[in-house]
């Protein structure tokens, strides 16, 4: 393979400490295996003739390598890439305080906008009502683009703008076969796993659903909103009956002598959280009756009413 | 038929009508929504301007995130409302939020029969860490936070209770007032509490501490050890720190895809 010999003048008695002190060789041979000689040759002369390493400052200790296998060659090249790093690190730094002063900028005027419709929202109530659907529609639209709360109506953001009208019939579509899969039922929590595992980009804020699924009835979509007294929030088809799977889940409890949430959950093959509501519901009908102790919460079948 | 609406007197009867409607001022909206969707448009500008520039920071750098949300609401603007919104669709933060909000229900559900839907905001973040895998983008406390925030809208009972420097993060819709609360607080130092302990911390009545550590064993949030020494100790499974990132097991995950 090709060879290069560089030729070293032996060492100045003002020699720095390097990784050796001494070495009984006066020359460096570099081998070439595959090919880069010539390149290599060509800029090795051309630094041998500038020395650039005799002007350059050098402030930065150099490390002493205890390591004796090591044997590679201190050089100002080091020097040179941890200054490098270095210049990276302002870059960086710069760079966070332009992307600091540049989004200053821009909550300006992002602040502007809300002072804007805050006062768009107080001729409106001046107005009494003078605006038309169509005015109100744009304005819940543009509050929705900048994520500003309607001042008007303190409602949440974007209900009611048509782009949660598409969003609700796009549901009622997606969740028609899931929910016949589920028994008809599914908490919103599960919708919103399901629906943003579905769309893997441009996912639905929660707030995204809710306000689509608050359209879903008066839209006479074939889903509804449902809200237990527990705050826990439910899509169910239209079709489905609460009241009625009360009935059957009265069935299952009364054959069992009695269950709790997690145990009927496992029995009919849904989620603790749909069941424990079910046996609420039922509870609250009258059907069962709670056995409530550190044991845990159990239904019983209400014998109150069906044998005095 | 007389012919309506034409002649002189016809124009005058519209002149007077228009005059009215001005005075009505809803003329005044309309220019004023006008003037909005002007400026709409230029701030659309703005921050396709600012993405351009910063997009990677917002995504890559967790502290740049916590600065921008707080600027947000210091004007009175959320960029996670929705999806649909220019924040959201340009600067690309609704998905990375939205997708943590999902991580972190599986994560949740997959644990809750060990803890009862109580899990400190440790806990979470390792174990969402965990789910999302080594190339996955970082995310911070503080992003978990902000994404349980916006769960809560979904009526699954999610809930932020601070406890000695941290967060015990609520995931069942469980009713946990102040009793409750203070209750875990005093537990979160050992991971454990006694009957004693609340008497004297808190200067309860027996039957008030009692009451409060029966919800939370009713809950499945605390478990009872009765042979401890002395008295018995209620411990939360939630501060185990043994517990801590032990492997979520296949069928708890099973449980967490709904």
């Amino acid at each position: 393979s090709a060879k290069i010999v560089v030729h070293l003048h032996p060492a100045s008695s003002n020699k720095e400490p390097g990784p050796f002190q001494s070495s009984k060789y006066s020359y460096i041979k570099l081998s070439f295996k595959e090919h880069g000689q010539i390149e290599f040759y060509r800029r090795l002369s051309e630094e041998m003739t500038q020395r650039r390493w005799e002007t350059m400052p050098t402030g930065q200790t150099i490390q002493v390598n205890k390591d004796p296998r090591a044997g590679r060659i201190r050089a100002v090249g080091i020097v040179g890439i941890e200054r490098k790093l270095e210049e990276k690190r302002k870059e960086t730094d710069k760079n966070i305080s332009e992307a600091f002063e540049d989004l200053s900028k821009l909550m300006e005027k992002a602040k502007e906008m809300v002072e804007l419709s805050k006062s768009i929202a107080n001729k409106i109530k001046e107005k009494q009502g003078d605006i038309t659907e169509d005015e109100t529609i744009r304005f819940k639209s543009y509050l929705l683009s900048m994520g500003i709360a309607n001042p008007v109506t303190r409602e949440t953001y974007g209900s009611g703008t048509h782009y949660h009208m598409q969003l609700a019939k796009q549901l009622a579509g997606i969740l028609q076969t899931p929910l016949e899969e589920r028994g008809g039922i599914m908490s919103l929590t599960e919708v919103y796993c399901l629906v943003n595992r579905a769309r893997g980009l441009e996912l639905l804020s929660p707030e995204d659903l809710v306000n689509a699924c608050k359209m879903l009835e008066s839209l006479k979509l074939p889903l509804r909103l449902r809200i237990f007294d527990s705050g826990v929030m439910v899509i169910e088809l239209q079709s489905h009956n609460e009241e009625e799977m009360v009935a059957s889940a009265l069935e299952t409890v009364s054959e069992k002598g009695s269950l709790t949430a997690d145990e009927f959950a496992k029995l009919v093959g849904m989620s603790v959280l749909l069941a424990k509501e079910r046996l609420l519901l039922a509870e609250k009908m009258g059907h069962l009756c709670r056995d409530d102790s550190v044991e845990g919460l159990r239904f019983y079948p209400n014998l109150f009413m069906t044998q005095s | 038929m007389h012919r309506r609406g034409v002649g002189a007197g016809a124009i005058a009867k519209k002149k007077l009508a228009e005059a009215k409607y001005k005075e009505r001022g809803t003329v005044l909206a309309e220019d004023q929504l006008a003037q909005m969707s002007k400026q709409l448009d230029m701030f659309k500008t703005n921050l396709e301007e600012f993405a351009s520039k910063h997009k990677h920071e917002i995504r890559k750098n967790p502290e740049f995130r916590v600065q921008f949300q707080d600027m947000c609401a210091t004007i009175g603007v959320d960029p996670l409302a929705s999806g649909k919104g220019f924040w959201s669709e340009m600067l690309g933060v609704g998905d990375f939020y939205y997708e943590l909000g999902v991580q972190i229900i599986e994560v949740c559900l997959a644990l809750k029969h060990r803890n009862g839907g109580l899990i400190t905001l440790e806990e979470l973040h390792q174990q969402v860490l965990k789910g999302r895998g080594k190339f996955a983008q970082d995310v911070s406390q503080d992003d978990l936070l902000r994404a349980i925030k916006k769960l809560k809208v979904l009526g699954n009972g999610f809930g932020i209770i601070p406890v000695g420097g941290t967060y015990l993060i609520q995931s069942v819709p469980a009713e946990l007032n102040m009793d409750h609360t203070v209750v875990l607080q005093l537990a979160e130092k050992k991971g454990y509490v006694t009957v004693s302990e609340i008497r004297s911390s808190l200067k309860w009545e027996t039957e008030r501490a009692k009451q409060v550590l029966e919800h939370l064993l009713k809950e499945g949030m605390a478990w009872l050890d009765a042979q401890a020494a002395g008295e018995p100790q209620y411990w939360l499974p939630a501060l185990f720190t043994e517990l801590y990132s032990q492997e979520i097991t296949p069928e708890e995950a099973k449980e967490a895809i709904p």
